[in-house]
């Protein structure tokens, strides 16, 4: 199967390409130097964009949480939902869609590669059921493993090389991606109600510190050689005044890093970039933030950008989303793994009247248009923490034109425009940086060899957008830049045409990709190693596994560790 | 004579597919093809395990002819099982909690093709548990954090001892966790005790009254000294005294029908209010501050719920008030609830249907796209109201077990069966495929009622010509389309 698209402005800043007019080729789900062009399908592109697919680096789509986030909110899903087609399954939204209905909406934007960000090993069989069943989209899911017993108790007695050959094993039994840490040591805590409330607290009974936890896995990440860095939710999440404490966690591995290579990323980093000492006082810490990332190599941060909308706030942080709730009212749900982790639901609407909210919305672009290199902050809003992901064109207007900003700037809370930092930044994105944002850098960040870019070899997941960079202003026509981003013209995966104007073309399965990480001496399932896993979890050994026969597109990469 | 060498294996980590509590430890000894030895299990699950091809087994697809169930081969048996729901308009599809998760994800796929209305078992049990999750939300955990972590365990309207017999053993107070240790040592020695006094106190009567007292011992009258007791401590709070209530620190009888008077009176001695009545369902006020205390008190505090609460009067108030206990304990010290789920995999059929649709039961697929409004599109009201034209009953037995007026409407249409049984609602239907036991002859995915998702594993071979549901279900489905397609080029 051969296909041509014609006459694009390319997007591809991995290979340097800056909206040059060219044609791009595939055979067989890659891109291909040249294909002959009397027998391949052809697309003409001439006065549109074609950027790589999307990437995104952290969107809560599947397992437990999100399913019991889509269970408490059938209030959520009445007015929106897609009726089946022919070609498609039927489903419902908005917040917490359904899993067709969310690889559909994603492919409507042109994205091809989502990054599911966390998983409770113990139930990785149910978000690996889920991602089979989110259709269009390769996706890859990060195992939760800041508060994970053996962790914990390995980083404490110092034993790094140990600790790596296990979460070696843990990468490869739970079919994970990448090591995430949420508030570490606070989830431990939380399972006994308490928490931690800075990277230096003891994390009770364990003798640990959270600093001592990313130290260690951020080592250990760098034994293993993992794709991407440690994958970083901060302690004091959504606390007034914890920028100090996002500081405090980049800083911690600043001797770990080696070169220019980052060696932590801070997820939805605007959730941790709270001045003020509380809620009346709070303000704006990004400009502190992006400083220190401006003159640090060795970070990448996601934005975590906040819609005003009504939305599901989930995450692993139980004692932050029991704090949301007290300060709501709205209803909660928790849910602690044995062992691991924990995680907890709250539904939550973002007011622009509200001061609070406004500045978190404010927030967030101030860290996008602060931080100077696109390669180091990527668009997310923590779907659906910030918001659905099908607000991503709006960020994207946003990000590139300053009357978007004003206009909404004017709508919000009076007190919380006055503090904005937005009215005095000019800085409006260019489509390559959005491509940098909202792809390429973060398939860079991932260690994506044949995701975000365009070159011979990649995969053929392409999306064509119905703008014409030459004729449109972003900073005057974003509402035209919107729209282009909302319905892709083509969504290409694997080299076959899937979406088409907003119209599901073909329902595809897209793969799930996972890391085989090869150690030297692998940890070895002894009688005593079976006993210690029946005394932590209320599971045999034999069961604990995903098996790959749950994986109905399994796509491995094999990593060799330094131990 | 010939010397026949008998093949023996052994079959480690098997999970359980009786009860929600998804034991993963079984031991199975297969000779010959069959299962001759359980261990770990308890007797629901050894009498499963062992006979589950002795009683009532169907073994050949059958379609109702004249009036009467006739053997027919498999694919005749599909075709008729298509039609059915082809021609039907509002089809219905219910049972999916006792087979696999994956024979569920077909389910719901065949349920969409045809517009029907798909439903699950929780629409008889814990539907107004997730009615009321959906309005209150729910604080809870897997069963290894009340294993590690509570020294309060509290069973309300269930009897975990007799429905799921390991799951205090395995999960609750007489587990050994991380920071708890087992009671078990403490019951042993109170069981003992109890049973010593009740051979004396029987045998004072024999010799010196030789007639029941006049006055039954009250035990609920006096705290028992358990409660001052170091560790892990278990009540049960419940209509009358079960098996569970008798090995707990302490019963608490409530009178019937009013679980909910007595949870709004913790609700408020938990907020420090006052009661000023003597007594609450049948409780005597002290007592219940003196367990409410425990509740504040303790350092993580479990509540698991069953259909005692679910079903008896009050059902949505009772656990909306269940939940908001727990949530408002959550204020003082660290408390979660859990309902005791019974099929071995109601929860896994909730999880698929939420994922695939949204919502977790009765979801009406008529207009295309998934609709849910329990008491409307839930079967037993479909069938109440007398709307469905035909039904598809996966591995369960309504005409056993809803209301009459609903199972006389399910009979009176057409109705397919899917079971490895010749259950009631098999004999009166108008095809039947039998299934293979899954768990025992096919593999799968069940979902414990804490939500950790267990393989399920295919130890011997089916009997001959018997498939696995989810196989069954896929050739219903692409019989469908086939149909489908053919009366569209028909109609054009
Ligand atoms: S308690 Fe339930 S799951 Fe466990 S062995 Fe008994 S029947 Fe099976
Ligand atoms: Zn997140």
């Amino acid at each position: 199967m051969e296909l041509l698209i014609k006459n694009g402005f390319v997007y591809d800043p991995i290979n340097g390409v800056n909206g040059e007019k060219m044609d791009i080729a595939t055979r067989d789900g890659k891109i291909v130097e040249n294909v002959n062009e009397s027998k391949a399908l052809k697309i003409d592109a001439s006065g549109m964009m074609v950027m790589p697919g999307g990437v995104d680096i952290h969107c809560h789509i599947a397992g437990s949480e999100v399913n019991t986030g889509r269970l408490l909110r059938p209030e959520d899903h009445f007015r929106d939902f897609e009726r089946k087609t022919p070609k498609t399954r039927s489903g419902v939204g908005y917040s917490v869609p359904s899993t067709f209905t969310t690889g559909y909406r994603y492919a409507r934007m042109g994205y091809t590669t989502i990054m599911n960000p966390s998983m409770p090993p113990l139930e990785a069989k149910h978000t690996h059921e889920e991602l089979n069943d989110t259709p269009m989209l390769d996706k890859a899911t990060y195992p939760l493993l800041g508060d994970w017993w053996f962790v914990l108790e390995y980083l404490k007695d110092g034993k790094i090389e140990e600790c790596a050959r296990y979460v070696a094993w843990m990468m490869t039994t739970t079919k994970g991606y990448a090591i995430k840490i949420v508030n570490p040591g606070g989830l431990e805590a939380w399972g006994s109600g308490r928490n931690v409330s800075s990277i230096d607290d003891q994390v009770p009974y364990f003798g640990t510190t959270s600093r001592e936890i990313i130290r260690g896995l951020c080592k250990v990440n760098k034994l293993l050689n993992l794709p991407h860095t440690i994958h970083v939710h901060t302690n004091n999440l959504g606390k007034p005044g914890n920028y100090l404490t996002a500081l405090d966690t980049m800083k911690c591995v600043e001797d770990l890093a080696s070169g220019d290579k980052p060696a932590i990323h801070i997820t939805h980093c605007q959730f941790c970039a709270f001045k003020g000492s509380d809620w009346r006082t709070i303000k704006s810490g990004a400009e502190e933030i992006a400083k220190y990332v401006n003159n640090h190599s060795h970070v990448t941060l996601d934005t975590g950008q906040v819609i005003f909308t009504d939305t599901t706030t989930m995450t692993a942080d139980g004692p932050f989303q029991y704090g949301l709730h007290e300060l709501s009212g709205n209803k909660w749900v928790n849910h602690d793994v044995e062992t691991e982790t924990s995680s907890g639901i709250v539904p939550f609407r973002y007011r622009r009247k509200s001061y609070v909210h406004a500045i978190q919305w404010s927030t967030g672009l101030e860290l996008a248009l602060l931080v100077r290199d696109p390669w180091k902050i990527f668009m997310t809003t923590d779907h659906p923490n910030g918001g659905p992901f099908i607000y991503y064109p709006r960020i994207i207007a946003w990000f590139m034109s300053r009357k978007a900003r004003e206009t909404t700037l004017k709508k919000i809370n009076p007190r919380a425009e006055s503090r904005s930092l937005l009215p005095s930044t000019d800085r409006e994105l260019s489509f390559y940086e959005i491509a940098i944002m909202t792809r390429a850098g973060q398939a860079n960040a991932l260690g994506l060899k044949d995701k975000g870019h365009l070159g011979t070899g990649a995969d053929a997941d392409i999306a064509v957008y119905n703008i014409n960079p030459e004729t449109t202003d972003p900073s005057k026509k974003y509402r035209t830049v919107r729209r282009a981003f909302e319905n892709a013209a083509y969504t290409i995966k694997g080299g076959k045409i899937v979406a088409k104007n907003g119209e599901i073309l073909r329902h595809v399965k897209g793969a799930t990709m996972w890391l085989d990480v090869q150690v030297s001496e692998p940890i070895k399932i002894t009688e005593e190693m079976k006993r210690r896993f029946r005394e932590y979890w209320t599971v045999e050994y034999e069961n604990y596994p995903v098996t790959e026969n749950y994986l109905e597109v399994s796509h491995p990469t094999t990593i060799k560790a330094d131990v | 004579m010939g010397y026949v060498k008998r093949k023996m294996t052994i079959v480690k980590a098997v999970t359980c597919p009786v009860c929600g509590s998804l034991c993963d430890d079984i031991e199975l000894t297969i000779e010959n093809g069959r299962i001759v030895k359980v261990k770990n299990g308890c007797a629901m699950c050894e009498s499963k395990f062992l006979s589950h091809n002795s009683e009532h087994r169907v073994l050949k697809p059958l379609i109702r002819k004249n009036g009467k169930l006739v053997e027919v081969s498999l694919e005749e048996a599909v075709k008729r099982a298509a039609e059915i729901l082809a021609e039907a308009n509002y089809p219905i599809l219910y049972g999916w909690s006792s087979t696999s998760c994956e024979a569920t994800r077909v389910g719901l796929e065949l349920a969409e093709e045809v517009g029907g209305v798909i439903d699950n078992t929780a629409v008889v049990c814990h539907g107004p548990s997730i009615l009321s999750i959906q309005d209150i939300g729910i604080s809870s955990c897997t069963l290894g954090q009340i294993r590690h972590r509570a020294d309060l365990v509290v069973y309300w309207g269930s009897n975990p001892w007799s429905a799921h017999p390991r799951h205090i053993e395995r999960y609750t107070a007489f587990s050994e966790g991380r920071f708890q240790r087992s009671a078990w040592k403490g019951y042993l020695t109170k069981i003992k005790a109890s049973i010593a006094k009740k051979k004396i106190e029987s045998a004072l009567r024999r010799v010196f009254f030789r007639r029941k007292p006049s006055v039954p011992p009250q035990p609920r009258m006096e705290l028992p000294p358990a409660m001052f007791k170091e560790g892990r401590k278990l009540i049960v709070i419940d209509v009358r005294k079960t098996k569970s209530a008798e090995i707990a620190d302490y019963f608490m009888q409530v009178e019937p029908n009013k679980d909910y008077e007595l949870l709004q009176a913790f609700r408020a001695l938990i907020r420090d209010q006052e009661i000023d009545v003597d007594e609450v369902a049948g409780v005597p006020v002290g007592y219940l501050e003196e367990v409410a205390d425990l509740m504040i008190r303790c350092g993580f505090g479990i509540l698991f719920f069953g259909v005692g609460l679910t079903m008896s009067k009050g059902k949505l108030r009772n656990i909306d008030a269940a939940l908001s206990l727990v949530r408002d304990l959550n204020m003082r010290t660290k408390f979660v609830i859990m309902p005791m789920r019974g099929h071995f995999n109601v929860a896994g059929a909730n999880t698929v249907f939420t994922w695939q649709t949204g919502y977790p039961y009765a979801v009406d697929f008529s207009l295309g796209y998934p609709r849910y409004n329990p008491g409307e599109t839930s079967v037993t009201d479909v069938l109440l109201r007398g709307e469905s034209e035909a039904s598809l009953i996966v591995a369960s037995d309504p005409v056993a077990n809803f209301p009459r007026k609903a199972a006389e409407h399910l009979v009176k249409n057409p109705l397919i069966v899917i079971d490895p049984h010749m259950s009631v609602t098999a004999q009166m239907a108008d095809v039947v495929i039998p299934s293979a036991f899954v768990g025992i002859e096919a593999s799968g995915t069940a979902y414990r009622m804490d939500h950790v998702p267990l393989p399920l594993k295919k130890v011997v071979d089916p009997p001959k010509g018997v498939l696995p549901d989810e196989e069954i279900l896929r050739r219903i489905l692409s019989e469908v389309r086939k149909l489908k397609r053919k009366m569209l080029v028909e109609a054009a």
